[in-house]
């Protein structure tokens, strides 16, 4: 087995880690992961939709060679879905046979029917049991679609990593588990949770960083193309949208526009692949058509005097 | 002092507290905790330039994302000597470089570092300046009135009636059921409750357990309309909503006259008095005039995902008075009413007996709406803590009120 890669040593180390996995990121977002992982805190990340929050989980389980346990919250979420579930069919067959040898002896058979043969571990117990391959990522995603009680109860998995079930007694894990909790922002998470996480606001990357993340990402798309979408992108966002497009939105749009073989945006073309862009009908029919060529101008005439 | 060669950490940590206590000062909520923590923070990162240490603070004092701009502020004003920043670098390198330099100067050193902390409450005052200029930098209005006004000037005898009324308002019995199931009469059956209790007579007799899904109250949330000919509404209004979120109810507060303004943590005080207080030092268009689609559009773009996923009711306080109606007001009505669950306007106009719906915006509204109500008294207020229990009733629909202005006109 090969051994386990080792955490980074410093700030610079995690830069260079995650573009080793071709995620571009900031030197602020790498300073606050750096930190989660030596400090051995949760890590809480809040951003719009498509700023690439879930993918930083990812590149770390793959580039520490981790195991990646993930939670997708949702309402209605419970323990039994989420930390854990007695197998209960299976301790009921154990009665019966219990019951057929003829020895059943409540406290003995009360101990066996609770023991850890009939659990069945949900992902936070996952990821609190030792995987011989270091901690696990624990990806806890879209945390603000589930209600308070689940947030609740999860102020005791995140502060000291340990789980209780009644029949069974505290589960600790022997190494925490690196934890990354991700919202949209639907809902305030609450103040105690967050106190016990290092926070992170993941905001759209600049043009620079967003040119650099689709050079990567989609390697097919023209110099010319790929400067052309990013800084049309860049502007868009800063019009009074109902939603702004995501780097998610960028690389669709890349994809979209290199399927269609255009070499350069033109009014026309913006028009009509917009809703790769915008997912709101009053945002696609405020950009279309005349919005939409002022803003490409605006951009043309910025890059004009950029290369002047 | 008699401590020869000073313990960096020790001036560090001192530091970080005096930084701790500039962000409390500027509005940041920093505990105890969270100083321990940036101690360590820093200890671990073992900074190496002035943009690492801000983030690495940054990482442990921010918890929300409004908070960034005031930290960016008091870290630029607090560690504004760059000698004592540079300091506090060669301090916690991992390579001790300049070994021999730092002996030189450690009186220098440490003067700088004394200078930096008796200046210090200066540079708080300096801070909080900074935070009121940018605010009166967003003022849009020149109609809008900059000023703090106090609450006292209502009746000391018609707020105490008001509040111990309020008080004893028994909370709206609405409630919408979640997909989490509990221990319940349901259809549901719960093995592992039915397991426990076969377990605990032996297993003689099986007794089945049901699950069933929980109800919980939506939260509410309130925009309450605070301009001129709505200001003494409004203002008992609030003291209902402190109410309501005293029972355990999320609220989530929004007061607008010619901005929106979300007033929500200040309402979260315990004494009604003092969370009164607080929005008043917080809303800067108390008494203004209205731009009610502005300030709907506002909520629509910057809160409505924030705050209506949890199948809110929307309760709008507003006279519906716009003075320029255009098509905006019709379309961010239409937009608030499709991402709530309920929205009830609550109009203290409704009190006149000859009311009719004809002002413009008034008319651009109330197709929006699902309930149109009266709140100008205490019983109106209970009347509508009742109605939000029930289903619309037919008195408060707001198509009635649209055909009778039609059949009047």
């Amino acid at each position: 087995m090969t051994p386990i890669p080792a955490l980074p040593a410093s700030i610079d180390d995690t830069v260079r880690l995650l573009s080793g996995a071709d995620y571009v990121a900031g030197r602020d977002l790498a300073t606050v992961l750096f930190l989660a992982l030596r400090m051995k805190r949760p890590l809480f990340l809040e951003g719009e939709a498509g700023v690439g929050k879930t993918e930083i989980a990812k590149v770390l389980a793959s580039t520490l060679d981790r195991p990646l346990i993930r939670l997708q919250c949702y309402e209605g979420l419970d323990i039994s879905s989420a930390v854990y579930e007695w197998n209960t069919m299976a301790q009921m067959v154990e009665i019966r046979l219990a019951e057929a040898s003829g020895d059943v002896d409540r406290t003995t058979l009360g101990s066996e029917v609770f023991s850890e043969r009939f659990l069945n571990r949900r992902p936070i117990l996952q990821a609190l049991t030792p995987t011989g391959r270091g901690a696990p990522v624990l990806l806890i995603d879209e945390l603000d679609r589930t209600d308070e009680a689940f947030e609740a109860y999860l102020l005791e998995v995140l502060s000291d990593f340990q789980v209780t079930i009644p029949e069974l007694g505290t589960i600790k894990a022997s190494e925490p588990p690196i934890v990354l909790i991700t919202s949209n922002r639907t809902r305030e998470i609450h103040d105690a949770l967050k106190r016990r996480c290092l926070y992170h606001w993941v905001d759209y990357p600049n043009a620079e960083r967003e040119l650099e993340i689709l050079r990567r990402k989609v390697p097919g798309v023209g110099k010319r193309l790929s400067r052309d979408i990013v800084a049309f992108v860049q502007a868009i966002r800063r019009e009074d949208l109902f939603k702004a497009p995501g780097v998610a939105e960028t690389l669709d749009w890349a994809t979209a526009l290199t399927e269609l073989d255009a070499v350069a945006l033109d009014p026309a073309l913006v028009s009509d692949t917009l809703g790769v862009l915008l997912k709101y009908q009053d945002d696609i029919a405020r950009m279309a058509g005349s919005e939409a060529k002022r803003l490409l101008d605006g951009v043309r005439t910025a890059a004009a005097h950029a290369a002047e | 002092m008699t401590e020869e060669a000073p313990a960096p950490d020790g001036r560090l940590a001192e530091n970080i507290v005096y930084f701790a206590r500039a962000l409390r000062e500027a509005g940041l909520p920093v505990g105890p905790a969270s100083v321990l923590d940036g101690i360590a923070a820093v200890e671990t990162a073992s900074i190496g330039s002035r943009d690492d240490f801000f983030w690495t603070l940054h990482a442990v004092f921010v918890k929300r994302h409004e908070h960034s701009v005031l930290f960016e502020q008091a870290f630029s004003s607090f560690w504004r000597k760059r000698a004592l920043m540079e300091k506090m670098i060669a301090m916690m390198s991992p390579i001790a470089i300049d070994k021999r330099d730092k002996k030189d100067k450690p009186q220098a050193g440490s003067q700088r570092v004394a200078d930096a902390l008796m200046k210090q409450p200066a540079r708080e005052e300096k801070d909080k300046e900074e935070v009121v200029e940018l605010d009166a930098r967003f003022s849009v209005s020149e109609r809008e009135l900059l000023r703090e006004k106090d609450f006292a000037q209502m009746s000391a005898a018609e707020i105490a009636l008001a509040k111990r009324d309020m008080a004893r308002l028994r909370l709206p019995v609405d409630s919408v059921r979640t997909r989490r199931l509990v221990a319940g009469n349901g259809r549901i059956i719960d093995l592992r409750r039915t397991l426990r209790s076969a377990m605990r007579n032996g297993g003689h007799f099986v007794d089945i357990r049901f699950r069933t899904p929980a109800e919980k109250h939506p939260p509410i949330v309130a925009l309450c309309d605070i301009s001129g000919s709505m200001a003494d509404y409004s203002r008992l209004f609030l003291h209902f909503l402190h109410a309501v979120s005293e029972k355990g109810r999320r609220v989530h507060a929004f007061v607008f006259a010619t901005r929106l303004t979300n007033i929500s943590r200040a309402l979260r005080a315990k004494d009604p008095d003092e969370a009164l207080d607080q929005c008043t030092k917080l809303v800067k268009d108390w008494d203004g005039g209205t731009r009610i689609a502005h300030c709907i559009e506002r909520f629509n773009k910057d809160w409505s995902r924030r705050v209506l996923g949890q199948g809110a009711v929307v309760l709008l306080i507003t006279d519906g008075l716009e003075r320029k109606v255009d098509d905006g007001l019709d379309h961010e009505m239409d937009r608030l009413q499709r991402s709530s669950r309920r929205l009830v306007w609550l109009n203290p106009l409704l009190r006149f007996e000859a009311f009719e719906a004809r002002a413009a915006g008034i008319q651009a509204m109330l197709p929006h709406v699902d309930e149109f109500r009266a709140i100008h008294n205490l019983r109106s207020m209970a009347d509508l803590v009742h109605a939000l229990g029930r289903e619309m009733d037919a008195r408060t629909d707001p198509r009635a009120w649209l055909a009778k202005a039609s059949k009047a006109a």
